[in-house]
């Protein structure tokens, strides 16, 4: 049994236009929108007038879209140090949405969105869900999380918008999603792909088999995976399964969208305007080759973003896609040029890690962290070097010591690890910098 | 009078028990007795040697992380009822016990067990006013 069975023909959207606009009208489209978001993040938000004054430039400079390279690049720690509210280019009483990343201790990063800007992300999804194959009919059961996490609520606005049916399930509780994917006939979900294996190992277990439910589709996001992951969803589902790319610092999910190709996401240009550079030299690179993937945001009024670095690696692939639509796509993301990995739907940084240890030892042990797949679930290992510090001869005070790490590190990363204490010089010493991160997972 | 044992901390996997057994075999170090605790993830390897400073030197000369405690030996009855009657004497002394092991070699009709008592100061003053023979290093050594 190989490849998807269920008929998901392609839906044509009057939002979906926007996809296929020719070349030119598309980049004067989006040269307008750059000249006014450069414009109402100078006049509006102290860092941008700072960061393009320190750069000699001003709006008036914009003239082509290669101007572009001429603004001052944005970084995650711009908008940490921000916190709440000092990259919003609006009052607050024109914001009627904020979210935050995820991360439960330490400040979040806020992002904000006016009404226009709500709308426009539903625009997005549209455009997302008409390019799978989605439209007015389907029903379409929401698993992503509700809240701050920008996944949950913008899948639902999205597809309401389209005006498919809509369940707002959210996370959690595996026997009841299955039940409600059967008894509501759904025909599309939206969750990360890791948790929908882990919904057909559970379903199987219940004698529910996908393949004879009326599911046809499966928008999976928010961790990275690969083709091989991919092939096995849709043997083991019969659905097919697409991939959806965002980040909330940009709007959410909808930046970007596979189509039936499924050869590469199309990015919504006309709102998000890609760039790749060299991670080092923060040279503009052309499309074919790899590098970071930048991103502006033209049309988002409440918190506008020149060139946001994402850290995510990719390419723009130059040749135009068999689908027809014109807004260019990039490769999907296997790797971040930083060393942040996803774990269970949360980022984690090494370097959270080690403020943890270091809160509980005083000093910085050797530390390792290896990440591994058991069944469906991922883990999270930290193996830590036993120092004379926190040796003890009793068995009950070394377990102690384990539990200080291992309740420190899910303090400040927001997820359950595991601690293993491994005796000194086992942890691989590095001249640069160390390889911290193990990643067994073969997703 | 109070013993000093070496402690390691050792990953609990094949081979890892060898490594320290043999550091000290090559710096020429008899162990004289030993414990060893585990748990499912790591061991902790309990050593009491005579020239014990010698011994932590070529240990931690090979990146092994070793602890000195110091232990109280007391003298057992070696027949039944003989570690029994101890315990209720350590216990009438409101003294707990952390862990313990024996020594390999008897002392005539005497056997030597080895305890970890939180404040081992205070246990050997204690026991020795209960009457309980706290054996030292000079006497168990110097007896070879």
């Amino acid at each position: 049994m190989s490849g998807p069975r269920k008929d998901c023909g392609e839906a044509f959207h009057p939002a979906s236009a926007t996809d296929y606009l020719p070349k030119d009208k598309l980049d004067t489209l989006k040269l307008s929108r750059l000249q006014q978001i450069t414009r109402h993040a100078y006049e509006n938000v102290p860092h941008y007038q700072k960061a393009l004054g320190e750069k000699g430039v001003t709006p008036d400079d914009i003239k082509t879209l290669e101007d572009t390279a001429k603004l001052p690049f944005t970084v995650k720690s711009d908008l940490r140090d921000a916190y709440p509210y000092d990259m919003f280019a609006v009052p607050m009483h024109e914001v009627v949405r904020v979210h935050a990343s995820s991360g439960t201790t330490g400040k979040p990063t806020v992002v904000a969105y006016t009404q226009e800007d709500v709308d426009v992300w539903s625009s997005v999804m549209v455009r997302t869900f008409a390019s799978y194959g989605l439209h007015q009919g389907d029903i379409i059961q929401n698993a992503y999380g509700y809240g701050l996490f920008t996944g949950g609520l913008g899948a639902h606005y999205g597809g309401e918008t389209l005006g498919a049916t809509v369940i707002p399930i959210s996370g959690g509780n595996t026997d009841r999603q299955i039940m409600i994917m059967k008894d509501f006939g759904v025909t599309a979900i939206c969750c990360t792909p890791s948790y929908f294996l882990f919904i057909i190992e559970r379903a199987a277990e219940l004698g529910v088999d996908i393949h004879d439910l009326p599911l046809k589709a499966g928008v999976f996001g928010a961790e990275p995976w690969t083709d091989e992951m991919r092939v096995r969803i849709e043997a083991q589902s019969g659905i097919k399964a697409f991939d959806i790319y965002g980040l909330s610092e940009i709007i959410g999910p909808g930046v970007g969208a596979e189509c039936h190709a499924q050869a590469g996401l199309h990015l919504f240009e006309d709102h998000f305007l890609p760039e790749i550079i060299d991670p080092e030299t923060g040279e503009v690179l052309p499309d074919g080759e790899e590098g970071e993937l930048v991103l502006t945001t033209l049309s988002k009024w409440a918190m506008p973003l020149l060139r946001y670095r994402t850290r995510d690696i990719t390419c723009l692939i130059p040749e135009p896609c068999a689908c027809g639509r014109t807004i260019r796509r990039i490769r999907r993301i296997s790797r971040r040029s930083d060393d942040m990995f996803i774990i269970r739907g949360v980022n984690v940084y090494p370097s959270q890690v080690e403020t943890a240890l270091l809160a509980v030892e005083g000093t910085l042990p050797h530390y390792q962290i290896r990440l591994r797949r058991d069944g469906n679930l991922d883990n999270m290992i930290v193996e830590v070097e036993v120092t004379p510090e926190v040796f003890s001869d009793k068995v009950r005070a070394l377990e102690d010591v384990r539990k200080k790490l291992s309740s420190s590190i899910e303090h400040v990363c927001g997820i359950h690890v595991t601690v293993t204490l491994v005796e000194p010089n086992t942890i691989e010493r590095s001249q640069g910098k160390a390889k911290r991160v193990i990643d067994e997972r073969n997703i | 009078m109070k013993l000093t044992q070496l402690s390691l901390f050792l990953e609990n996997k094949p081979s890892h028990l060898k490594v320290p057994c043999r550091i000290l075999a090559d710096a020429g170090v008899n162990i004289i007795t030993l414990s060893l605790a585990d748990t499912k993830q790591f061991g902790i390897l309990r050593l009491i040697v005579r020239d014990w400073e010698r011994a932590k030197e070529a240990l931690e000369a090979k990146d092994c992380v070793v602890k000195c405690t110091d232990v109280v030996a007391v003298e057992v009855p070696d027949k039944p009822g003989g570690l029994a009657a101890l315990l209720e004497a350590i216990e009438g002394c409101g003294l707990n016990i952390e862990y313990m092991y024996a020594f390999t070699e008897r002392r005539g009709d005497r056997a030597v067990m080895v305890f970890r008592f939180e404040d081992p100061d205070a246990a050997v003053e204690a026991l020795g006013k209960a009457g309980v023979n706290v054996v030292g290093g000079v006497d168990l050594f110097d007896a070879e």
